[in-house]
């Protein structure tokens, strides 16, 4: 027999458009004011006002970071969640592993299928390094990344009153001057390259009738160089290179995570992959390895909802200090200004600033427009915190979070009506499935943890201090400095992808030979972890976070 | 006195159902659902792939994106006292009362491959890779299972017409999920077939913009390399002018 608990609870709360009694009455204060802030944009904040307004930023704010302890970057600053990792014990212990017979052997190993990743598999085998001697693991699924969920765009200077260079600038004031000039150097000098080779992949960017991009702002630019696929621009731009890549048959393992890399002093040779399902280890054996694991919106830094994909745990950054690869910019994390507030379903999902570079203004709950819309992202999110926290202006939703207003319905007011449903149908189609009609209804956004700044340093190749260790994408740190501009992640993920798949060729065609397997930095790494008295519970990389319900973890018998 | 908790505890404590396990004294009202057949009391107003973890399950497959776009968790379910299968993503679907779910955790769907470099942009292409285009019945139980609500049957019509831009157009939101070709009877990969025409859509079907390849020699004939020369010898203060200095072109 089965009982029914039937949801008689829920109809207490009455739901009009989507929203509760109360947030619908609201809405009416934004509507009211909206004729009027049709035209109204607030100014850009001063450098003054700019640095005042991060006081409540979460990478400001007192709290949640602490030193380094061991390794590499000791003494460096980094959230307290990233620091524990980086101090924490590996998987596996000594003398576990036989290393005597590597399971596959390659010349380059590519760990994670992003962007990134899938984008150095394809640019090696174009230098001329045969697919069988390529292999890409995947943790997930191959595509299973944050590159897939971008959805505002990509950068490149490509247009007659734009140029590299006006792009350096923008990209090096939004990091707050702290970018790695070099790399950053790259990043903007490659974009236009980019953009070609994915229209020769056939990817479909936005166009005018004439063939011309549709290229829009992006928070902290001061040219219109944002090109977008609608609101799917990262699913694009993978689908067609993942495309690419399947159809040249270049091998690769799903649901296989890298737990340890394998050294020979220096340098990186190989990998310990363990099967997700099975439980079972292999040894990779490889003349050139490349790190494209992504970042670590999945460790909730400071207690925030993420954007991030299921596998977002800073894997790659945790096994690569490990093998002694130096880190940088390890202080400062991305908070998207505007995630989700509401519905509770998509509690911190991602709405692209696209939204705003097309229109939608940041409202209080007074109806007022309070902030210039389009401020650099770590400026943005702090200025909505302000609003909710300080001034108290924000609204708060059943569940108990705060929001503001972003004014949807100002876009199709602003470029004709439809234009939503042109511009935005992942976002239009996410909140519809919850009730919400954006064209028509603001909609409430917080900020969300976003992005990884810091990282593994590179040289403008993706080379890392590690010999035989190359990094590309998310995972790696300097291109952005403190602060990642819109645009330039799909833009870093395959502009470096690249970089790197062209360089480990080069290195394998030198006629390296391939070093020793040993986990001998791991013995190191180890000790150091002892002297510290690192409690011996911690362990690393996580692979995947746990959202299971408290109770039944409470009654878990682990049986076999 | 007791510690005033600051900003960031405030935000913390209100996220915390999204962040970490859901605690049951938290919740006020309840569902059933049933995985695979077995029930489980869950809260209400979570998505299906929420509610599946506070069941207790630890998701290897199908979980990925959790935000729409990577078609990872595709799952069918029936309502009870309804015969309908239907088709979700579990991440964008709410719980319901009387969900009979199971999740599809690979789809083992043909991938042809091929070089679009060498290949016509005409539907020779087309059913050169996927010869059981041809097979379609037109019988719409694509476009019922998908759950982006596009047209898949009409794109499949368009494909068999030759019309890439119907094809590229009609299937652009699609997020490969694999539930149109695990419900067609005339075993077509919908999914892959279009991922095919959009890929020479767009290669073939706009002229590539003047000013990206005028751009693209530039860069490739060093024309910036002195600017950034330059400017990678800037001092800080510099930098700082540089940036202030910016004019922010025309809305």
């Amino acid at each position: 027999m089965t009982v029914f608990i039937r949801e008689e609870k829920m109809a207490e709360l009455k739901f009009i458009e989507g929203y509760p009694e109360y947030m619908y009455e609201l809405i009416k204060v934004v509507e009211q004011t909206r004729a009027k802030r049709k035209d109204y944009t607030p100014k850009a904040m001063t450098m003054e006002e700019r640095e005042d307004v991060l006081k409540v930023h979460p990478d400001y704010a007192e709290g949640g970071k602490r030193a380094i302890n061991i390794g590499v970057n000791k003494g460096d600053i980094a959230p307290n969640e990233v620091a524990d990792l980086l101090e924490a014990y590996p998987l596996i212990e000594e003398g576990e592993i036989d290393l005597r017979k590597p399971d596959y052997t390659t010349d380059i190993l590519i760990i994670g299928g992003g962007l990134a990743g899938t984008t150095a598999a394809i640019w090696a085998n174009d230098q001329g390094v045969p697919k069988e001697n390529i292999l890409l693991v995947n943790k997930l699924r191959h595509g299973d990344a944050n590159s897939i969920m971008a959805q505002g765009g990509t950068q490149a200077a490509d247009r007659e009153n734009d140029s590299p260079v006006i792009h350096f600038i923008d990209a090096l004031g939004g990091g707050h001057f702290t970018n790695k000039p070099d790399v950053l150097q790259t990043l903007v000098e490659d974009a236009p390259l980019i953009i070609d080779w994915l229209i020769d992949l056939g990817a479909m960017f936005d166009r005018e009738e004439n063939g011309d991009f549709v290229e829009i702002w992006g928070g902290g630019t001061c040219r219109k160089r944002m090109h977008a696929c609608r609101d799917y621009t990262g699913l694009e731009e993978l689908r067609v290179i993942r495309d690419e890549f399947k159809s040249r048959e270049i091998p690769s393992l799903e649901y296989e995570p890298v737990i340890e890399l394998l050294t020979d002093s220096d340098r990186v040779t190989g990998a310990l992959l363990w099967n997700f399902e099975t439980g079972e280890y292999k040894i990779v054996e490889a003349t050139a390895t490349i790190i494209a694991t992504g970042g670590f919106g999945r460790l909730h830094i400071r207690g925030f909802p993420t954007t991030n994909h299921y596998g977002a745990t800073c894997d790659g950054v945790v096994i690569a200090y490990r093998a002694g690869a130096r880190l940088r910019d390890t202080d400062t994390v991305q908070y998207h200004p505007t995630g989700a507030a509401y519905p509770q379903q998509i509690i911190g999902l991602l709405l692209t600033e696209k939204l705003r570079s097309m229109g939608a203004q940041p409202v209080n709950k007074d109806g007022e427009a309070f902030v210039f819309p389009l401020e650099p992202r770590d400026v943005e999110a702090s200025a909505f915190i302000r609003e909710c926290y300080v001034r108290d202006k924000g609204v708060v939703t059943p569940t108990g979070m705060r929001g503001v207003w972003l004014d949807t319905p100002l876009i199709d007011i602003k470029n004709g009506k439809g234009t939503v449903d042109k511009a935005f149908p992942g976002m239009k189609r996410m909140f519809a499935r919850f009730g919400i009609d954006m064209a028509k209804y603001p909609v409430l956004v917080f900020p969300t943890l976003h992005y990884q700044n810091g990282g593994v340093e590179t040289d403008p190749w993706g080379k890392t201090n590690l010999e035989g260790l190359w990094v590309a994408g998310e995972v790696s740190g300097g291109v952005h400095g403190k602060n990642r501009l819109m645009g330039n992640s799909t833009l870093d993920c395959i502009v470096f992808g690249r970089k790197a798949g062209i360089s480990t060729a080069e290195y394998v065609k030198s006629g390296k030979k391939r070093g020793k397997l040993t986990l001998e930095h791991m013995k190191k790494y180890v000790k150091l972890l002892k002297e510290a008295g690192i409690p011996k519970e911690r362990k690393a990389p996580i692979l995947l976070p746990d959202y299971r319900g408290k109770r039944v973890l409470a009654r878990m018998i682990d049986v076999f | 006195m007791k510690k005033q908790k600051s900003i960031m505890e405030i935000i913390a404590e209100a996220n915390k159902a999204v962040t970490t396990g859901i605690d049951e004294k938290d919740i006020e009202y309840w569902v059933m659902i049933y995985i695979m057949g077995r029930a489980y009391k869950v809260p209400a107003g979570l998505t299906i792939m929420q509610a599946m973890e506070y069941a207790g399950y630890r998701f290897i497959r199908s979980a990925g994106c959790r935000a729409g776009f990577c078609g990872a968790c595709a799952t069918v379910f029936r309502k009870i006292g309804d015969y309908k299968l239907q088709t979700a993503m579990a991440c964008q679907t709410k719980v319901e009362d009387g969900m009979y779910l199971v999740q599809i955790p690979f789809t083992p769907a043909e991938k042809a491959a091929y070089n679009i470099g060498k290949e016509p942009y005409d539907v020779s292409v087309l059913f050169k890779y996927y010869p059981e285009l041809a097979r379609c019945l037109s019988c719409n139980t694509c476009t019922k299972a998908c759950p982006q609500d596009l047209e898949v049957m009409d794109y499949v019509q368009a494909a068999i017409k030759g019309d890439f831009t119907a094809v590229a157009e009609g299937s652009f939101e699609c997020i490969q999920c694999g539930l149109c070709a695990i419900r067609c009877p005339a075993e077509i990969v919908q999914y892959n077939m279009a991922q095919l025409a959009r890929r020479m859509f767009g290669r073939y079907g706009s002229k590539r913009p003047e000013s990206l390849s005028k751009r693209v020699k530039e860069v490739k004939e060093g024309k910036y390399e002195k600017d950034f020369r330059k400017l990678l010898s800037a001092t800080m203060e510099e930098f700082k002018k540089l940036y202030a200095d910016r004019e922010r072109e025309k809305d």
